[in-house]
């Protein structure tokens, strides 16, 4: 590998790092309030994508515009999913894991049946032409994911650590019981976390859709990276789930240029199995998956 | 007693006459509902101890890629490829069952999704000797002896008599010590183990067994499609796997069975939506997880009752109390097992 291919594999590392860590963060953050794995996540990345193709690619709204639009909309089916799934199959992970996965496919013969399911939507790239940093060219559509999901993170971060409802929420993940004793509504923060969790998957779709084809089918790569990713970091681990998809985008990208694909994903899951069995509650979690 | 034998005759003879019944090409879903009988009710058998696998598609799938092998590159008959096609799956699943001994619920779940994907790309990486992902074609149909049992009718028989003798033997496990032995790690693990019952070694059982016969029905498909790809064993139908003994109950021996024939009588009735099918699904599996979790069996206790109330049906079932409701001695639900009572 000579230096301007180990340049740009690194560069495309850190694009997929940064969209992987907007995707988890959601997802560990569900799941760190009242242990709600939601399947479906990954169907909430390819609505957002959606949005983006009916709203920009269709009615031709700006782009930033249509990314924005993505998070309330997607939070809102967020809400919805915490109200009608994971309130009644509370405290039974895997009840409300097995239902959302009924959900993924509902969602998924909704938006086909639609919009249609044969060839990929194509939404029209905003940003045209490339940078090129140190030998590596990065189209600047690419480029744009990195500091809209350090954006984010930190927009997360800020909120959980920096504002009352966020230490709440973490209140809440760390002791509901405790938490429900300090006056802390459960329901409140579950359905706050869902909105959370939807909205930042879907802006995730939506920033992704001029740059990887849009099909009802997308969100299923998506879910399987994204648990991968926080069963590394450790299930309700946010700092963990950053570091995770910054750790499988590197193996990923890397083993896809120097092997193949399929070697790639079979790396990742090997990760995932190896850190449930040798290190249970992942890099930089407290609690057992 | 008598009233077991009676409903087993009458459950016979409506399965032999099923196929001349319905239209011909309802008899290939009554092919799929007898390898799908077998693969819910080993599916059960791994769960009785309380374990949710997610690879149980995939070890099917290793039962039928071995059973494929056996016959296109050893040239072994039918009658053969078929056992040993559980084998090779018993053998996957003892290699993968030790790494997965160490999670529990949830972990358990996603480590067993973990390893059966690896196992699926395995398929797709390796062309030779798995053909990648176009997967295999050519899987010599079944023949035993001068017989050629390739046709519709004949090879339902064959799944019929090979699903009866599977479950028969699933039965009599469930029935037996080593049954009670796995439901009673599903209740409290940490009381089996201090009267001295070995639960890694008895969970692997549960694991290895059921997923030998996971390989026969494998081995049964991979007959009759005659050709097999690694997309035939994908996370999808592991959903739709959920879904049959989500549907069912997987507390009774009866709530798999019930389910797989429900969902395949629903899927059925609604084969002019077909594209509409995940999203009917999705709804059941959505309905039965949130409202009715337990699934369809746990109206047989309440049937059983109400026909004792009317004196003509009485003799039909088994005096009080009834046996499903002793039997629900063990812990319900799918989250159940999460293994956060005794983390």
């Amino acid at each position: 590998m000579d230096f301007s291919t180990f340049t740009q594999t690194l560069a495309n590392a850190i694009v997929s790092g940064s969209i992987y860590s907007t995707v988890a963060v959601g997802l560990a953050l569900g799941f760190g309030v009242m242990k709600m794995a939601n399947f479906a996540h990954g169907e909430f990345f390819m609505l957002g994508a959606y949005v983006v193709f009916l709203l920009y690619g269709e009615a031709d709204l700006p782009f930033p515009v249509a990314v924005l639009a993505a998070f309330p909309i997607v939070a809102l089916i967020g809400v919805i999913v915490e109200r009608l799934i994971f309130r009644p199959t509370r405290g039974n992970v895997l009840a409300g894991f097995m239902a959302t996965a009924g959900l993924a496919f509902m969602l998924q013969v909704l938006v086909g049946q639609i919009w249609g399911v044969g060839l990929p939507k194509s939404v029209p790239t905003p940003y045209m032409g490339a940078a090129q940093i140190g030998g590596a060219f990065i189209g600047w559509q690419r480029l744009l994911v990195v500091p809209a999901a350090a954006a984010m993170v930190f927009a997360l971060w800020f909120f959980l650590y920096r504002v009352k409802a966020g230490k709440a929420l973490r209140a809440c993940a760390q002791d509901p019981e405790v938490a429900a004793l300090q006056g802390i509504s459960i329901s409140r923060v579950t359905m706050l976390a869902m909105f959370i969790a939807g909205g930042y998957a879907g802006v995730a779709g939506a920033l992704m859709a001029p740059i990887q084809p849009v099909t009802p089918y997308m969100g299923h790569d998506v879910i399987v990276t994204a648990f991968i990713i926080v069963i590394v970091g450790g299930m309700e681990s946010i700092g963990g789930s950053v570091l995770a998809a910054f750790i499988l985008g590197t193996i990923h990208t890397f083993v896809t240029t120097l092997v193949d694909g399929v070697t790639a994903t079979m790396a990742g899951v090997a990760l995932m199995a190896l850190i449930l069995i040798v290190k249970p509650e992942g890099l930089l979690g407290r609690t057992r998956a | 007693m008598w009233q077991k034998l009676l409903g087993l005759g009458i459950a016979l003879a409506l399965a032999i006459a099923a196929p001349h019944a319905v239209e011909l090409y309802q008899v290939e879903i009554l092919i799929i509902l007898a390898i799908n009988l077998i693969l819910v009710q080993s599916y059960r058998l791994v769960n009785t101890t309380g374990d949710w696998s997610l690879s149980h598609i995939v070890i099917m799938g290793t039962g039928a890629y071995g059973a494929a092998l056996l016959s296109k590159l050893a040239g072994l008959p039918f009658w053969l490829t078929v056992p040993l096609g559980g084998a090779v799956a018993a053998i996957c699943s003892f290699l993968i069952v030790f790494p997965l001994l160490r999670t529990v619920g949830f972990g358990f779940f996603i480590a067993s999704f973990a390893l059966g994907e690896f196992i699926r790309l395995i398929w797709i990486k390796f062309n030779n000797p798995f053909g990648g992902s176009r997967g295999m074609i050519g899987i010599p149909p079944a023949e035993i002896g001068p017989w050629d049992l390739s046709g519709m009718f004949s090879y339902y028989y064959v799944c019929l008599f090979v699903a009866f003798l599977s479950l028969l033997v699933m039965y009599r496990i469930d029935r037996s010590r080593i049954g009670d032995t796995f439901k009673a790690i599903h209740t409290d693990p940490d009381l089996c183990e201090s009267v001295g019952i070995r639960v890694p070694r008895y969970r692997a059982m549960a694991f290895v067994v059921g997923n030998f016969f996971a390989g026969i029905a494998g081995a049964l498909m991979a007959h009759h499609q005659g050709a097999i790809d690694p997309h035939n064993f994908e996370a999808t139908l592991m959903v739709y796997l959920i879904i049959y003994v989500v549907v069912g109950g997987v507390l009774t021996f009866w709530g798999p069975i019930l389910g797989v024939i429900l969902m395949t009588i629903v899927f059925e009735a609604t084969r002019f939506l077909e594209a509409w099918r995940p999203l009917i699904a999705g709804a059941i599996l959505i309905f039965f997880l949130v409202v009715m979790p337990g699934g369809v069996e746990i109206l047989i206790a309440p049937l059983a009752r109400l026909m004792r109330r009317i004196p003509l049906l009485r003799k039909l079932v088994p005096p009080e109390p009834g046996e499903l409701e002793q039997e629900i001695g063990y812990a319900t639900e799918p989250g159940n097992t999460t293994g956060q009572d005794h983390a």
